[in-house]
């Protein structure tokens, strides 16, 4: 794990790398090391990251998406990449609002984002653009709405008591 | 009318032409091997492309068991996440169980003591081993070899038992919790481990005489389904696949946690990356999780098997009766549960499929905002097109059984 | 040469096999006929014999889910448990073939069209074993993406509760099976629900 300075160097880096914009912010919190990255530079970020760096990350282990409700921009979707001759965890971070959820893919560098971007598009709604099949991979493939956002419904019946026994209509009527 | 061949018979064989197919002759056809499949493993659905009987290509289609786990873990209180999380590998519950426990604990900042990390280390290791006796038994099912259905489940009921002796339950015990384990290892359960380990020390050697001797079982596994490790690892595959290809990275040697590093133990690595060499890397591997039992059994360290943070961890029963704090801690924790500072973090642990990754979003509440677990078979599943291209269909079947997929974990 | 006789006592095993060679052979008259005629038949209704004969010959079809699919292949699989001895150990994989669907582990809403349409291609009489909490009532998944319960779209008709149940529990159920099997010649919810007449072939 990159301390809490040799994120900032990292960041430098990345921003002298690719582009100034690029990087959003840091976080370090628990001995994990965060990077902010804007939506649209994530291509080039971990295409610098993988490729051009002095210390090279080279594996994609996770990506995965989160849906921070209160704050906006409301999706984010992380990138846990992985250094194997350096034994160490580098995470990356985008936001993006609902409205525009659109993201470069990241398919072409790591192969393993294929079957994980498709998740995310199934469960939140982030269209990546350039993936070669961008499809639902858990639900249905006619299914609507995005299952995983927080203000999808959980679903499911409502747990018939005594109390309420009379209240709820019986499947069978 | 016309007279019959006067021909001998063997050369009336050869006097009837048959064209073989040519380049031009490709046809290709798209079968389903489908959700309800003898040899899929689950409900998994492969849509094979087809030419004759070698697979051109294979495209898996999941979400057969899609559960909504993640969503569910959202409504639940922390602790109470835990029996859902242990539901997704449905093999090695107790991997799921300490993905979580692990990722909760780095966000609370809480130490577990000594002695529950090496009962967390027993469990998991014997976990392993169960979960490797439960691959073999199926997986040499799917290649044709029976009798280790037979041999591998009666293993594994071994296993078992002393999962029902520590934990109460065969399956998804809620063994581990955040802090710590739930209880102490009762009595007897030390000389019943270890004579699970003698026996399996005994047995193992029984399987390798069985399948390794056997002429069948060495021509399907050798040379089929090789994938270059650079391939494996633009994948992102870890665990047993990439170890058996020869790029020896294991989570337990690479970035210990729980105190894997005062255990001394191998981890084999293969060297062609053919379906033999997975299957003897998960042989071997169920022997050095025995040794680690053993040394663990060895020095199982004398203290505390949950934390002493009340904030966190329920009070013992008998304090209840005579200390007010413990009373209202017990309350606190059991209808609200414990809060976590907000943040969110990422822990990655080794299980028999590769590294199991947790990630955890937590908003100052009771309940986690997100959980969502990197599961090994998910990303491993990549790689099955790779493996199987340009093989015949029934190498295909074996190459899903080395693959080790759990639906479970794939579809969460 | 020496002869020796032995008396035979009245009910040894000698006594019954010679009773048993002379019946064979057609040689006892009168009453010696009808006491060993009476000892040997067994009078029972049609249905009750076929019904012995399918529950003590029940086909499971191959079919597992989830984490309650491993305890079923430990029932089938194991030597402590084992299925055999009640006659189910042979799995077919074909749905033409199997007459017991056992439903082990969530049915989540991309399966249950498939589960239905296997259903289907049973051929009657054929019976369903909900295995375990979450195809019985969806367990402790009470969310958007698993089928509240597997009698939404099938009828059940044994439910054996557990999380997941241990082996002895499923046999328990097997046997309760059996059981409906024997007393309920016209198969229990067809009588229940009023559904005679709904089998269909197929």
């Amino acid at each position: 794990m990159p301390d809490a300075t040799g994120l900032e160097l990292i960041a430098q880096r990345v921003r002298e790398g690719v582009a100034d914009d690029a990087v959003t912010g840091t976080l370090f919190h628990r001995g994990r090391a965060t990077l902010d990255v804007a939506p649209q530079s994530v291509h080039d970020v971990i295409a610098y990251l993988r490729d051009a760096d002095q210390e090279p990350w080279e594996r994609l282990m996770s990506l995965h998406g989160v849906d921070y409700l209160p704050e906006e921009p409301r999706l984010g979707v992380h990138y846990e990449l992985l250094s194997m001759e350096r034994v160490d965890r580098l995470n990356v971070r985008t936001r993006v609002g609902v409205e525009d959820a659109r993201l470069p893919t990241v398919v072409d560098l790591h192969p393993t984002a294929n079957f994980q971007e498709r998740e995310v598009y199934d469960m939140f709604g982030v269209v990546f653009e350039g993936h070669p099949d961008m499809r639902r991979i858990l639900m249905p493939e006619d299914y609507e709405g995005h299952p995983q956002r927080r203000d999808f419904p959980m679903g499911g019946e409502p747990v018939i008591y005594t109390y309420n026994e009379p209240k709820l209509p019986r499947w069978y009527d | 009318m016309t007279e019959p061949l006067d021909v001998p018979y063997r050369d009336r064989e050869r006097s009837v032409t048959m064209e073989p197919m040519g380049e031009e002759h490709e046809e290709l056809l798209t079968i389903n091997i489908g959700p309800h499949h003898p040899a899929t493993h689950g409900v998994l659905r492969l849509l094979t492309t087809l030419e004759g009987e070698i697979v051109r290509d294979v495209k898996p289609i999941i979400g057969y068991v899609h559960t909504g786990i993640e969503k569910s873990c959202e409504d639940q209180q922390y602790w109470k996440v835990i029996p859902f999380v242990e539901r997704m590998d449905y093999l090695s519950y107790y991997f799921n169980a300490m993905a979580y426990c692990m990722a909760v604990e780095s966000l609370l900042d809480e130490e577990v003591p000594e002695r529950a990390q090496w009962l967390r280390v027993i469990h998991l290791e014997l976990n392993r081993v169960a979960s490797h006796l439960f691959w073999i038994a199926t997986g040499a099912l799917d290649i044709g070899a029976i009798t280790m259905l037979w041999w591998g489940c009666r293993d594994r009921d071994l296993a078992l038992d002393l999962f029902e002796m520590s934990g109460g339950q065969r399956f998804h015990t809620r063994y581990f919790q955040v802090g710590g384990v739930v209880e102490d290892i009762p009595p007897g359960f030390e000389e019943r481990a270890r004579a699970f380990i003698k026996t399996m020390r005994s047995r193992i050697p029984q399987y390798l005489n069985l399948l390794d001797r056997n002429e069948i079982w060495l021509q399907r596994t050798k040379g089929s389904g090789i994938v270059s490790t650079e391939t494996l690892l633009g994948l992102g595959v870890t665990g047993p696949l990439l170890r058996a290809s020869g790029h020896p990275w294991d989570l337990r040697k690479a970035m210990p946690y729980s105190g894997y590093e005062k255990f001394d133990f191998n981890i084999p690595v293969g060297s062609v990356g053919d379906n033999y060499d997975r299957y003897r890397v998960r042989v071997e591997e169920m022997l050095e999780s025995l040794r680690i039992v053993e040394q663990a059994l060895d020095g199982l360290p004398e203290g505390p098997y949950i934390t002493a943070n009340r904030k966190v961890a329920l009070p013992p029963r008998h304090e209840l009766a005579t200390s007010m704090e413990a009373l209202i801690h017990h309350f606190k924790l059991v209808t609200e549960g414990f809060r976590v500072p907000p943040g969110e973090t990422y822990v990655g642990i080794e299980s028999p499929r590769g590294e199991l990754g947790c990630y955890v979003l937590a908003d100052g509440s009771a309940k986690p905002a997100r959980v969502h677990m990197r599961d090994p078979s998910f990303v491993n599943l990549q790689a099955l097109p790779e493996m199987a291209r340009d093989h015949l269909l029934a190498d295909f079947i074996a190459c899903v059984a080395m693959l080790d997929p759990i639906l479970g974990g794939v579809d969460r | 040469m020496e002869v020796t006789r032995t008396k035979i006592e009245g009910d040894s095993l000698r006594v019954r096999q010679l009773k048993a060679q002379q019946l064979l052979r057609g040689e006892l008259e009168g009453e010696d006929l009808e006491r060993e005629v009476e000892q040997r038949l067994l009078f029972t209704k049609l249905e009750n014999a076929q019904n012995w004969a399918r529950k003590n010959a029940l086909f499971p079809l191959g079919f597992g889910l989830a984490c309650c699919a491993i305890e079923m292949i430990t029932v089938i699989g194991s030597p402590r448990n084992d299925l055999s001895r009640f006659g189910a150990e042979v799995i077919r994989f074909s749905p033409r073939q199997a007459d017991l669907l056992i439903l082990s582990g969530r049915v989540s809403v991309k399966m249950a069209p498939i589960i239905r349409r296997l259903y289907e291609q049973m051929l009657e009489p054929k019976w369903v074993i909900a295995m375990g909490a979450c195809s019985s009532s969806a367990g402790m998944f009470n969310n958007y993406a698993v089928v509240q319960g597997a009698d939404k779209f099938l009828p059940v008709d044994v439910y054996v509760p557990g999380c997941p149940p241990r082996p002895e529990a499923l046999i328990y159920g097997i046997m309760k099976l059996q059981d409906q099997i024997m007393g309920d010649p016209s198969m229990g919810w067809r009588e229940r629900y009023q559904a005679e007449g709904t089998e269909e072939i197929a």
